[in-house]
């Protein structure tokens, strides 16, 4: 504690002189971070297609793409019209055979697997069984990718929301605790046992069905407005209703652990010191009781956003909502396993994002990370 | 055990926890009373919707309740036998041939019209089938005739399909229309079916059973399929339960000796832990299930299993290592080992005690995720088929439009199940983490 004092006090100072050096460190530790996570996302990957091959269904989904490819060039080759059917069907199993070979597929699965980890790395999982992209592609990659932007529009909406909105609160109610609307928060915290699609069911019927006033779901009116401006303002009206689902699932319990650490970092002498040296209730806040807890409320924020990513997946069902999470319950109906092993791969990489988007935030406001204190501590 | 007393005196101090504890031992108590009432067999066959146990039951009916809501009453189902003492049976005698005439009424009070009306017969026959010809009679004298028909020995006549009903009524839907005046409106009163029989063998027979749809049926209503809600309302109590303490404790408990292994051993075995975390970070625990419930198995035992393998190395492990490396450190340890205090009672004097405060309120305020985990895998479609769980209901109520359509009931009745459960133990979970972690008791 007395080493953050003494960064904390300095810090001014440093950032000054040494900005050169804080840079570089600070480059080094995001280094360090983006490479042992990176080694994470691939262990999470190989993971995830050692599941997906234990009923050899990646396999399969490699035999049957060769399989579909020898038939299309058997179809406009002129060279094997000619033959009986017992012929081509003969050389076409026959090629078959050397395709299998060439690319190893009668390897033993482990030497196998090390070439799907690199398929599922770059998300070049082949093509869909069943679905396709809005552009009418059978590529896993490019169906995954089309509903990327939907879900992060979701997802990054309500997050920045919550996270602003519990922060603003946490410190207000750390001023004024013990008041009513203090005590109705930590009264209304169970309520974020419940998942968001939870809420979402609540709130489609009472402000869909009951009310009429806002869209069951779907992004966007159809048919689409052309006029951009009326289309934004058409995405907007479709966001409340999941937006606000996130929020009442996650607000609660974010505000009462928040306001908590608030209150605990409030009562340490440096924060008494501040408070008799006649600072600003707003000062002493921002500077002496925001600032040393930021390491810890982002912690707490990044293991809710894990938990949130996951749920988004029936928020986006029960909403309709065109994203990744609405792909996946699709695909599942449709048994298409390209498109739901090639999700969960792109899942392992956005949670992989967010955890090193907050580590470096993490960088950012801890000091000891900042200074570089890290490495001279035991 | 004195220490015991005094959590459960604190814990009555705060009425959220007194609450919270009266709705868990309510569900407790509505689970064992279900898995006493209606074993796990009977529950399972009559989930899976034969005919013969629900074919009295209306379509999308609403719960009994909404009638006292409203200003009309919404009819209830009504069954008519011609077996019973009510209902008239006279013989006639035409030369060899038995004219069987079958009278069945009842009394129409409700304010809105049925849902359906549908003729069950049973007959028995060597060889000449029995034939039969039915009469609808309103309560104002209008007969309505249906066609003619040789029977079955099981045979439903749905009067709304009969082509004379049909010309008879128009446009009109038969469950209307046998119900209306001549202006359309709803006519209450008492009316008949008059069944002729014709019964050309000495030993044939026949009965029938008429059966007018409500609107309304029992204390929750029922699905597209006929099912009465009330079974896999009562039965989503002991399933959820089931699942939420079961996962709960499994990744509680394996996560509390995984990570007193690394804190105890430290080194490379604490290193590999906390990277195995860090893996189980990033591992996307939704899809995977997915993944396992499309490619594998969709048992809720199997998906239990898999719940509990892939939560063990989830963020419990933190915090239970760091209170772990403070007590291996606490001199009150090496006290104990001086004296000669045996590892048992190191372990259960000193080490349990220490580590309660950390485990009970994770346990508990962790079942409601889990409980909530196994609704979002029914939702998604990934529910075990066999079993009538809330989250089962409510994929059904969505996947047969029941927000679009106004079946409200199918909706919130297993969403308010699963509010209370969550919001039971996460009431007690949060009271019990302010009491054993006392520096939040102030606050």
């Amino acid at each position: 504690m007395s080493q953050t004092g003494t960064a904390n006090a300095g810090m001014g100072r440093l950032a000054l002189r040494d900005f050169g050096g804080t840079g570089l460190r600070l480059l080094r530790y995001s280094l360090v971070r983006a490479i042992s996570i990176g080694i994470t996302v691939v262990i999470a990957v190989y993971l995830t297609i050692i599941i997906a091959n234990m009923g050899g269904q990646v396999d399969q989904i490699r035999k049957a793409e060769i399989q579909e490819q020898i038939g299309l060039s058997f179809m406009n080759n002129p060279a094997v019209r000619d033959m009986t059917p017992e012929e081509r069907l003969a050389l076409q199993e026959e090629m078959l055979q050397i395709e299998i070979e060439r690319l190893g597929l009668n390897r033993p699965f482990l030497l196998r697997s090390f070439s799907y980890l690199w398929q599922g790395l770059t998300l070049n999982l082949g093509r869909a069984e069943q679905m396709s992209s809005d552009t009418g592609s059978r590529q896993v990659r490019l169906i995954l990718l089309e509903r990327l932007p939907a879900t992060l529009l979701l997802w990054g909406t309500a997050q920045i929301l919550v996270f602003v909105v519990a922060i603003l609160v946490a410190l207000w109610l750390s001023n004024h605790y013990g008041g009513i609307l203090d005590r109705l928060i930590i009264a209304l915290t169970p309520l974020s046992a419940a998942p968001a699609w939870f809420y979402g069911l609540f709130l489609i019927l009472i402000f869909s069905a009951i009310l009429g006033a806002l869209p069951y779901g779907g992004m966007v009116a159809a048919p689409p407005p052309t006029d951009p401006k009326a289309y934004a303002l058409s995405v907007l009206r479709h966001l409340i209703l999941p937006v606000a689902a996130q929020f009442v699932s996650g607000i609660f319990i974010l505000i009462y652990n928040w306001r908590t650490f608030f209150l605990i970092y409030s009562s340490e002498d440096y924060v008494e010191m501040a408070k008799a040296k006649g600072l600003s209730g707003h000062l002493v806040s921002r500077r002496y009781v925001l600032r040393p807890t930021l390491p810890y409320i982002i912690t707490n924020f990044m293991l809710m956003l894990i938990s949130v990513w996951m749920g988004g997946i029936i928020l986006e069902t029960v909403f309709n909502w065109p994203g990744l999470g609405k792909l996946l319950y699709q695909a599942i109906h449709l048994f298409d396993t390209p498109v739901i092993v090639g999700s969960t791969v792109l899942y392992a990489y956005l949670l992989a994002i967010t955890v090193f988007f907050l580590d470096i935030i993490y960088a950012l406001v801890d000091p000891r990370v900042r200074v570089g204190a890290e490495s001279r501590q035991p | 055990m004195n220490n015991l007393r005094r959590y459960v005196t604190q814990l009555m101090g705060y009425p959220t926890a007194v609450l919270g504890l009266l709705m868990i031992i309510a569900l407790i108590g509505v689970a064992m009373y279900t898995v006493i009432t209606i074993p796990y067999e009977r529950a399972i066959d009559l989930w899976r919707g034969h005919e013969e146990s629900w074919a009295e039951n209306p379509r999308n009916a609403k719960p009994k309740w909404v009638n006292y809501f409203r200003d009309g009453q919404l009819p209830e189902t009504l069954v008519m036998r011609t077996q019973d003492p009510q209902a008239s049976r006279i013989e006639q005698d035409l030369e060899g041939i038995r004219l069987v005439t079958a009278t069945l009424s009842f009394d129409y009070h409700y304010d809105d019209f049925p849902s359906e009306v549908i003729l069950f017969f049973t007959s028995k026959a060597e060889e000449q089938r029995p034939f039969v010809a039915t009469t609808w009679i309103l309560p104002d004298g209008r007969r309505i005739e249906t066609d003619a028909q040789a029977l079955a020995s099981q045979q439903r006549v749905y009067l709304g399909l009969d082509n004379r009903v049909k010309r008879a009524l128009g446009q009109v839907p038969a469950e209307i229309g046998l119900f209306s005046d001549q202006s359309g409106q709803l006519l209450k009163g008492t009316y008949q079916v008059e069944i002729q029989g014709y019964l050309f063998e000495e030993s044939s027979d026949f009965d029938a059973k008429l059966v007018v749809y409500g609107k309304v049926h029992g204390w929750a209503g029922t699905d597209h399929m006929r099912r009465d809600l009330m079974v896999a309302l009562m039965w989503g109590a002991p399933l959820a339960l089931a699942f939420g303490l079961l996962a709960a404790l499994g990744s509680t408990i394996a996560t509390f000796i995984i990570s007193a292994i690394g804190a105890w051993y430290g080194g490379w075995v604490d290193a590999l832990i906390q990277r195995i975390t860090e893996i189980n970070l990033i591992l996307p625990v939704m899809p995977v299930l997915i993944m396992v419930g499309t490619l594998y198995s969709r048992s809720i035992w199997t998906m239990l299993g898999v719940v509990i393998l892939l939560s063990i190395f989830g963020g419990g492990i933190k915090t239970y290592r760091s209170v772990f490396l403070q007590i291996k450190t606490a001199p009150y340890m090496d006290a104990a080992r001086a004296y000669g205090a045996s590892n048992m009672r190191l372990i259960f004097r000193y080490m349990i005690p220490r580590m309660i405060p950390v485990l009970i309120p994770s346990f508990i305020t962790s079942i409601p995720s889990f409980v909530f985990l196994e609704a979002s895998l029914a939702l998604l479609g990934l529910g075990d088929p066999t079993l009538p769980t809330w989250g089962k209901l409510l994929q059904d109520a969505f996947s047969n439009g029941a927000i679009f359509k106004g079946h409200y009931y199918w909706i919130l009745e297993p969403a308010v199940l699963l509010m209370i459960t969550g919001l039971s133990f996460a009431m007690v979970g949060f009271a019990l983490d302010r009491i054993f972690n006392p520096r939040l008791r102030g606050l």
